[in-house]
């Protein structure tokens, strides 16, 4: 049972709409799970149920027999530690550099002083440098993120995620907002860290193709329930169009790499 | 022409919607003249109350010239007083002697000059405090940050308070804490801008992108680690660029809360005026004219370079 992650039940809702609806699921260490779904199945509020940043309205979700759904306080910032996430806008901080965004991974092991002070120790900022080596991007360590390019900004994120030491990887709709080239080294890395580190990797994606081609094991979601949960081979043609319909299964043949990026521009853009 | 023709022959058929226009635009002129000029007729009644109410329609009895009193309207009985003011506080510059009649415009000037230093002191240092306060309460006081309702609602009245009261009160309530000096002016022009800037500050942390706080919060950051890392560097432009406006309005505050007791030039001002040293008051105005002038320009220069650095992606 070491590093299962059993969601069992896992329901939750926003006002009328159920978003999850009684998802259960159980992910073994080292898998790629790949999550698809058209855009408002509950794929990324199911992630988001998992690390925490939603609490479920029913149902129960642990990991290692450790019950998620009932932590608080620092336990709750450890597990979060635990299940890196990286997110579809990348959401990194534009004015800090890229060092110190990736060192942000390391802020749950921080008194309240230290990270006041953004003071991180030369271990850890070794540590953050060898996570960029890895995603080649040492040479962007001390440019603000916000000068990079999506597919670099991407990169910083998983990089982010890999200081954090996690045992999952959770990855809501990494590539949505990127070409298909940058889309393309995005889910490489993701997969070498699968397959080097060992590391269960749990993403969101909208595409088959791109399921298909870095799953090992595939989770389709429909209004919130799961609908298929099988091997990428098993997830033939046919089986879409019974889940999705056929209008649903053209779209996913269609939307290539990128569902309409949310405005990235920050809020309070300088006149 | 065949189009002219066409022309010709349209009106027939559009006179309809031409006519129906013309009564609709009537009627719709109609309605806005009327609200227009209920609305003014309004206005006009509220304005003459207040008028009215704040003595604008008084009629004062005046000693004549030839020593016998009259009714008169207030306003023309007052307006040559403040030009009588303005000429008593102009000093006697002649050109021959143009060094000594400054030096007797500005006779008090060693006092004045350490007294203008200790009003730009107390500006600094009411300033630092109110953006220590302003800027700590500013997180739990905005709607998007702040960690809970109650926190949220307690600090937002904090801030109300201190801005709704006026810095003279303040000043007063100082100086019977801790006697008269410049201390009392600080804590009280500190307040205010605590006041003040907590509120700009607030404003600013709600228009910023929530998503960098929920990287940090997602990597096992505490709520500071989310405002630390995600919220204070997309505002710190924002935050310079205030303060930097609440220096200046303080260097005003400040000359003026010796008026109470609270230290800086103020204290000049009500001992010029209780002693009617007419000219002493034209030569602070001056001095803190060209004081507020220079720290403006300054600050100003400052604002608009930390803005720029901002524009720089």
């Amino acid at each position: 049972m070491t590093g299962n992650l059993i969601l069992s039940n896992v329901t939750r809702q926003f006002g009328e709409t159920t978003a999850v609806d009684r998802v259960s699921l159980s992910i073994q260490p080292g898998q790629f799970v790949g999550v698809i779904g058209r855009s408002g199945a509950g794929k990324s509020t199911l992630l988001r149920l998992i690390n925490r940043l939603i609490d479920p309205g029913s149902g129960s979700v642990s990991f290692d027999g450790v019950e998620v759904t009932a932590l608080k306080g620092k336990a709750l910032r450890a597990w979060r530690r635990d299940c890196a996430m990286i997110f579809q806008q990348f959401n990194l901080v534009d004015r800090l550099d890229v060092l110190t965004n990736v060192l942000i991974g390391r802020l749950a092991e921080h008194g309240f002083l230290s990270s006041m002070a953004m003071r991180f120790t030369e271990e850890e900022r070794a540590m953050a440098i060898q996570a960029l080596d890895r995603l080649d991007l040492v040479p962007q360590a001390l440019q603000r993120a916000g000068t990079l390019s999506g597919g670099q900004q991407q990169r910083v994120a998983i990089a982010k995620a890999l200081v954090q030491q996690p045992k999952i990887m959770l990855a809501d709709e990494p590539i949505a907002s990127l070409d298909p080239a940058n889309a393309t080294r995005v889910m490489d890395g993701l997969k070498q860290i699968n397959t080097e580190d060992g590391l269960t990797v749990l993403v969101n994606l909208h595409t088959l193709d791109t399921a298909r081609a870095y799953c090992d094991r595939i989770v389709a979601m429909r209004a919130g329930r799961v609908m298929f949960d099988g091997t990428a081979h098993q997830l033939t043609d046919d089986v879409v169009r019974d889940i999705y319909g056929l209008d649903g299964f053209a779209e996913f043949n269609e939307a290539v790499t990128s569902t309409t990026a949310r405005a990235t521009g920050r809020v309070n853009e300088p006149a | 022409m065949t189009a002219t023709t066409d022309f010709r022959d349209a009106p027939t058929q559009v006179s309809d919607d031409i006519t129906r226009f013309e009564a609709e635009y009537a009627a719709q002129r109609r309605t806005a003249r009327l609200a227009w000029m209920i609305g003014s007729a309004l206005f006009f009644v509220v304005f003459l109350f207040t008028a009215w109410l704040g003595d604008f329609f008084k009629v004062t009895q005046v000693t004549l010239p030839d020593g016998s009193r009259d009714w008169r309207w207030i306003i023309p009985v007052g307006i040559p007083r403040l030009g009588d003011y303005i000429v008593n506080t102009i000093p006697t510059l002649r050109w021959d002697s143009l060094g000594s009649d400054l030096a007797e415009w500005f006779w008090r000037w060693r006092v004045w000059l350490d007294l203008l230093v200790e009003t730009i002191l107390i500006a600094f240092m009411a300033t630092v405090l109110g953006v220590v306060g302003g800027f700590l309460l500013s997180f739990p006081a905005a709607r998007n940050l702040a960690p809970n309702p109650w926190i949220y609602h307690i600090c937002r009245r904090y801030l109300e308070i201190t801005r709704t009261v006026p810095e003279l009160v303040f000043a007063l309530i100082f100086v019977f804490c801790f006697s008269i000096g410049p201390m009392a002016g600080v804590l009280a022009i500190g307040l205010g801008a605590s006041g003040s800037l907590g509120k700009l500050y607030s404003e600013v942390n709600e228009n910023i992108d929530m998503r960098p706080l929920e990287g940090v919060k997602a990597a096992g950051g505490t709520w500071f680690d989310q405002i630390r890392y995600g919220a204070v560097p997309q505002v710190l432009p924002n935050i310079i660029s205030y303060t930097l406006l609440r220096f200046e309005i303080n260097v005003r505050a400040s000359s003026i809360v010796g008026y109470v007791g609270a230290g800086g030039l103020g204290q000049e001002f009500r001992t010029a005026l209780s002693l009617q040293e007419y000219t002493d008051l034209s030569a602070l105005f001056v001095i803190i004219f060209v004081t507020v002038m220079v720290i403006d320009y300054g600050s100003e220069k400052l604002r608009h370079r930390v803005i720029g650095l901002e524009a720089r992606p």
